[in-house]
């Protein structure tokens, strides 16, 4: 009994460094090299579809929170990247194109809407809350049209890119992809280590079990309610990325197709794993990309596509790789 | 009666026109162990859910050490110690043994608004977690993943989990429900070692069991309480002969 006592394990069959580490790692390296590749091809075309990529992926990382690790579907999680966007849209329009301004007002609102609507859809539960969601996502998209003195409909495009306390850095497309590479890296982290922590373990808990997690003490709804918040701010954080990249902020970011989009990159790549957020986000753009390059009706083949991926690839694309043999466990 | 940990006084429930729960009141001694029985339909289970707090109650008190629990939520109960397990077996199948515990210890550990540092990795929490696995036996079992214990052992593990939450009362809803004979013998010998230390409410179909175990014994049948009293006065009682036993009484 002693020696029991003494002897704890940490996890299930931990695997081993690469196993577990190696897609992220390869997706981390590939990222890191594609500029300096980039600049033999078309450089900035390709500069600006890979900048685009992690700025979704980070939008996708941060839904994968939600919908992953707490299985909550929600549908209107596009909202978010509208916050960020427009909180660079609306200060650019006033003369204030300054990060250190820009941000914080991206995140925050963003921060707020989340803690408003996730305090009252989170009172549901199921379908429920995909429709509550839906209509708070909504609600955004028709506030945006609303915003005349903002480009109502048409959005506005914006005069620069967010300057750096003064300096205009970002105006080269290679600083600002390493910006977007700095900030998804970093959401990347962060989301990890939150998953891992406590307050992650009681959301994974509440994922498999609400009942249980509530009978041994956990009020649970305070507990999601902080990670729809967090999920939230971080999505908004992309939309802050996605104002720049374009150079355009629209009420196009925030339309349901866009969120049901999002929730498409989550699955394809693979629910709850964070760098499977990234994988198929990254998947979903450059099919998008490569297959619009042969069709309008590129959408024509990739629904069958997705349907195939969820019927034999459960767990996404990543699931496929596991089956395969490359990359690691959850 | 003065040192009741748990006091029910006229609690009622109705589904609908049908009274689940009519009027019960019942006072748990401290340490003792208290069985309902009762036929099925009887309100047993709904009973368990209204002292845990996971249905509401319509009228009528809940008292703990005293202190009124009747709109406490869930959660807040468990944290003023008391705890329950469930009929159907309910635990993370997904965590490892270990993680299942842990949580519950985690509960009542410290914040886990704590968004940083590996939780699995907590020495604190594993250890009381492990403390908890072997006194229900599963300590060599703490690596599985819990959807692959047997049956016997998941509701071994469900009472490792009640007991990291440190309960003053225990609320069992048929822990040997589903269990073979060698598994319920496991689970016997295990609600024997806890008696006289919590104060245990146990519902159970398995008579042997009750009568072995608890110290006193109420009868509920159609949501009312009939009779309350040892073991032996139980099993003397003429009223519970007829309502429950289904004995013809001349």
């Amino acid at each position: 009994m002693e020696k029991a006592v003494t002897h704890i394990p940490e996890t299930v069959a931990p695997p081993a460094f690469i196993r577990r580490e190696g897609v992220p790692l390869i997706l981390f390296a590939l990222l890191l090299l594609a500029p300096f590749v980039a600049r033999f091809f078309a450089e900035s075309y390709l500069l600006a579809l890979f900048s685009r990529t992690m700025i979704f992926a980070i939008a996708a990382l941060s839904l994968d929170l939600i919908l992953g690790y707490g299985a909550l579907v929600s549908f209107g999680h596009a909202a978010f990247l509208g916050f960020g966007a427009y909180g660079v849209g609306i200060l650019a329009a006033h003369g204030v194109s300054e990060a250190s301004l820009q941000l914080p007002l991206a995140l925050a609102s963003s921060a707020l809407f989340a803690l408003v609507t996730g305090a009252l859809s989170l009172r549901t539960k199921g379908v429920y809350f995909i429709m509550i969601t839906l209509a708070f996502g909504q609600m955004a998209f028709f506030l945006a049209v609303s915003l005349a003195a903002y480009g109502g409909d048409d959005g506005m495009t914006l005069p620069s890119r967010s300057r750096l306390f003064g300096f205009d850095v970002l105006e080269d497309d290679r600083a600002l992809y390493f910006l977007i590479l700095l900030a998804l890296l970093g959401s990347y982290l962060v989301s990890r280590a939150i998953v891992m922590s406590r307050f992650g373990r009681v959301i994974r808990g509440a994922r498999e079990n609400p009942q249980r997690m509530a009978a041994i003490g956990f009020p649970l709804f305070r507990y999601q309610l902080t990670m729809y918040v967090i999920a939230g701010t971080m999505c908004g954080l992309a939309g802050f990325l996605l104002a720049n990249q374009t150079g355009f902020v629209s009420p196009a970011y925030m339309t349901w197709q866009r969120s049901g989009e999002l929730i498409v990159m989550v699955v394809l790549g693979g629910l709850g794993s964070l760098h499977g957020a990234i994988l198929g986000a990254a998947a979903f753009l450059l099919l998008e990309e490569w297959l619009s390059g042969f069709t309008e009706h590129w959408k024509m083949i990739f629904g069958p596509f997705l349907v195939l991926v969820v019927l034999f690839a459960r767990g996404g694309l990543l699931g496929a790789f596991r089956r395969l043999g490359i990359g690691g466990a959850r | 009666m003065s040192s009741a940990i748990l006091r029910l006084e006229h609690l009622c429930k109705n589904y609908g026109a049908l009274a689940v729960t009519e009027d019960v009141s019942l006072a748990l001694r401290e340490n003792e162990l208290h069985a309902i029985i009762g036929p099925n339909g009887a309100g047993k289970t709904t009973l368990i859910h209204q002292i845990s707090g996971l249905a509401p109650s319509d009228s009528g008190r809940i008292l703990l050490d005293g202190k009124e629990i009747t709109p406490l939520s869930m959660p807040e109960r468990v944290h003023r110690g008391l705890v329950r397990s469930f009929q159907i077996t309910s635990i993370l199948p997904g965590f490892s043994v270990l993680e299942n515990v842990a949580l519950a210890v985690q509960a009542h550990e410290g914040s886990s608004f704590r968004f940083f540092g590996r939780a699995a990795a907590e020495k604190k929490l594993n250890e009381q977690a492990m403390a908890a696995l072997a006194e229900v036996g599963l300590a060599d079992r703490a690596a599985r993943r819990a959807g692959l214990l047997s049956h016997g052992e998941k509701r071994q593990l469900e009472l490792a989990i009640a007991l990291a939450a440190k309960p003053k009362v225990l609320l069992l809803d048929e822990p040997l429900a589903g269990t073979g004979p060698e598994e319920s013998e496991v689970l016997v010998a295990l609600l024997r070692s806890l008696k006289g230390r919590i104060t245990i409410l146990l519902i159970e179909h398995d008579m042997d069991a009750v009568f072995s175990l608890a110290d006193r014994i109420s009868v509920l049948v159609y949501g009312q309480i009939i009779a309350t009293g040892s073991p032996a006065e139980i099993r003397e009682n003429r009223d519970v002969r007829v309502a429950y036993l289904g004995e013809e009484v001349v």
